[in-house]
């Protein structure tokens, strides 16, 4: 098996099995998405209104919170220096990294936003963009986040400063992906978001390796 | 490039800017004071009123606040090609006052708004993405006060700046796309009357004159800092 699947698989075993991350993700989109019509109120029509904005907040917050822990524990226990060792580049490293991140939270956020999406009433088709605005927007939250987490891999309380650093440089995935759901709801195309949400995450995942890579790099004091 | 190395060496930068730093302290004095003379004796608006006075003061501090995020990055790519040690100096004092100059943009721009839009806070284009970055700059502080070790933290925060860098014109081109009701510019327009051009002018120099000077002090007291840190520990051994 070549490496780049070994550390992937591994990877992602580590998430399913450990504490299980993507069960921890999918709870706390869940609780926000139950929170929010406990506050604003349950008129049915509003929360059609505001649910691809809230979902898309709550699904990138929920990713959030496993991303702290990207290279935090490898770096801890310092099998992230015997990672860097092996014939891997590292910037590969991060895209296995950012490739078993999305699979076990973003894929899985994805895979529940249409049942979240009936809970706020929002209508068949703009729930079917919602959906695909998820999948092809919550790859950039894994990748642009793995840049934030191999900035703070080797702070103790990384965890805090990391929403910091990363949220306003996802701005635009939110931007898109809300907005493609707005424009849906509204009866209109929504090609044009989702096209710019795919090109956003596509630049996303393309260069972020090579950022989180050097930012591992200068933490292992190379 | 060697011009740049030359002043690069923090000796040679101590000794120019002493030279520099009374020359633009003057100008900043002369160019604010002139500026806000010419601001204040202008006649008002006759859309905006006297409110047009803010705008004197709003102005050059949004655009300076996007203008020192790019030198950031800038002294951020020196810093990560070449290692040069004064680069992250410069990086580092720039911040702050790249956040103070964002807060400012903010205030007085929502100060505007109020009698302008009848409201301190509208989600248009241009306030929104510079709300977006002021939590860039802060960030940005955050990581390099969270990360003790020095040269570890001059180095991740450049590539954050970078990063953040390639991010801005995205998350622009984003903003706009999500609204925009902000008036377009004037100056380029040549709408502006010469009445209100000459003060604005006058004080996007001041502004600009601040910066450097303020920037020069905050550069030439880290050095100094650095410089009592060793004498120090030499005592110390």
């Amino acid at each position: 098996m070549s490496p780049f699947a070994t550390l992937f698989l591994r990877d992602v075993r580590l998430a399913a099995r450990s504490g299980g991350s993507a069960a921890l993700a999918l709870s706390f989109f869940a609780l926000v998405a139950t929170l929010v019509p406990l506050g604003v109120g349950a008129d049915l029509r509003l929360l059609a209104r505001v649910a691809g904005g809230i979902l898309w907040v709550a699904a990138v917050l929920a990713a959030l919170l496993s991303l702290d822990r990207l290279f935090q524990g490898d770096y801890e226990d310092g099998s992230l220096d015997l990672i860097a060792l092996s014939p891997l580049p590292l910037e590969m490293t991060a895209l296995a990294k950012i490739v078993a991140h999305w699979l076990s939270t973003g894929l899985p956020l994805t895979l529940l936003s249409p049942v979240l999406a009936l809970l706020f009433n929002l209508p068949p088709s703009p729930t079917l963009i919602l959906f695909v605005s998820l999948l092809a927007g919550t790859p950039a939250v894994s990748a642009v986040g793995a840049i934030g987490a191999s900035l703070t891999l080797s702070l103790k309380r990384g965890g805090l400063i990391l929403p910091l650093i990363i949220l306003p440089l996802l701005a635009p995935a939110v931007i898109f992906g809300a907005g493609a759901v707005a424009l849906a709801l509204d009866g209109l195309s929504s090609g044009n978001a989702l096209g710019l949400l795919a090109a956003f995450a596509f630049g996303a995942v393309l260069l972020s390796p090579f950022a989180a890579a050097a930012s591992v790099r200068l933490n292992l004091g190379g | 490039m060697n011009f740049l190395f030359r002043y690069a060496n923090p000796h040679e930068f101590m000794r120019l800017s002493g030279v520099v730093l009374p020359f633009t302290v003057i100008g900043t004095a002369l160019c604010l004071g002139a500026g806000l003379y010419l601001g204040f004796s202008a006649p008002p608006d006759y859309q905006q009123g006297r409110t047009v006075l803010i705008l004197f003061i709003h102005v050059p501090a949004a655009t300076m606040a996007m203008g020192v995020y790019g030198a950031i990055a800038v002294c951020s790519l020196l810093s990560l090609v070449w290692r040069h040690p004064l680069s992250d100096i410069a990086a580092r004092a720039a911040a702050p006052l790249g956040a103070l100059f964002t807060v400012l943009g903010l205030v007085t721009g929502s100060l505007w708004g109020k009698p302008m839009w009848g409201t301190y806070w509208v989600w248009d284009a241009r306030l929104t993405s510079f709300l977006l970055l002021l939590f860039l700059y802060v960030g940005y502080l955050a990581l390099w006060n969270a990360i003790e070790d020095e040269t570890r933290a001059a180095r991740a925060a450049a590539i954050l700046a970078l990063v953040g860098a390639v991010n801005i014109p995205i998350i622009k081109f984003s903003v706009n796309w999500w609204n925009t009701l902000h008036q377009g510019e004037t100056i380029t327009s040549g709408k502006l009357a010469p009445v209100f051009l000459a003060p604005f002018l006058l004080m996007m120099a001041g502004y600009g004159f601040l910066f450097v000077s303020l920037w020069m002090v905050r550069i030439r007291t880290s050095i100094l800092e650095r410089r009592a840190r060793s004498l120090m520990q030499q005592g110390a051994a």
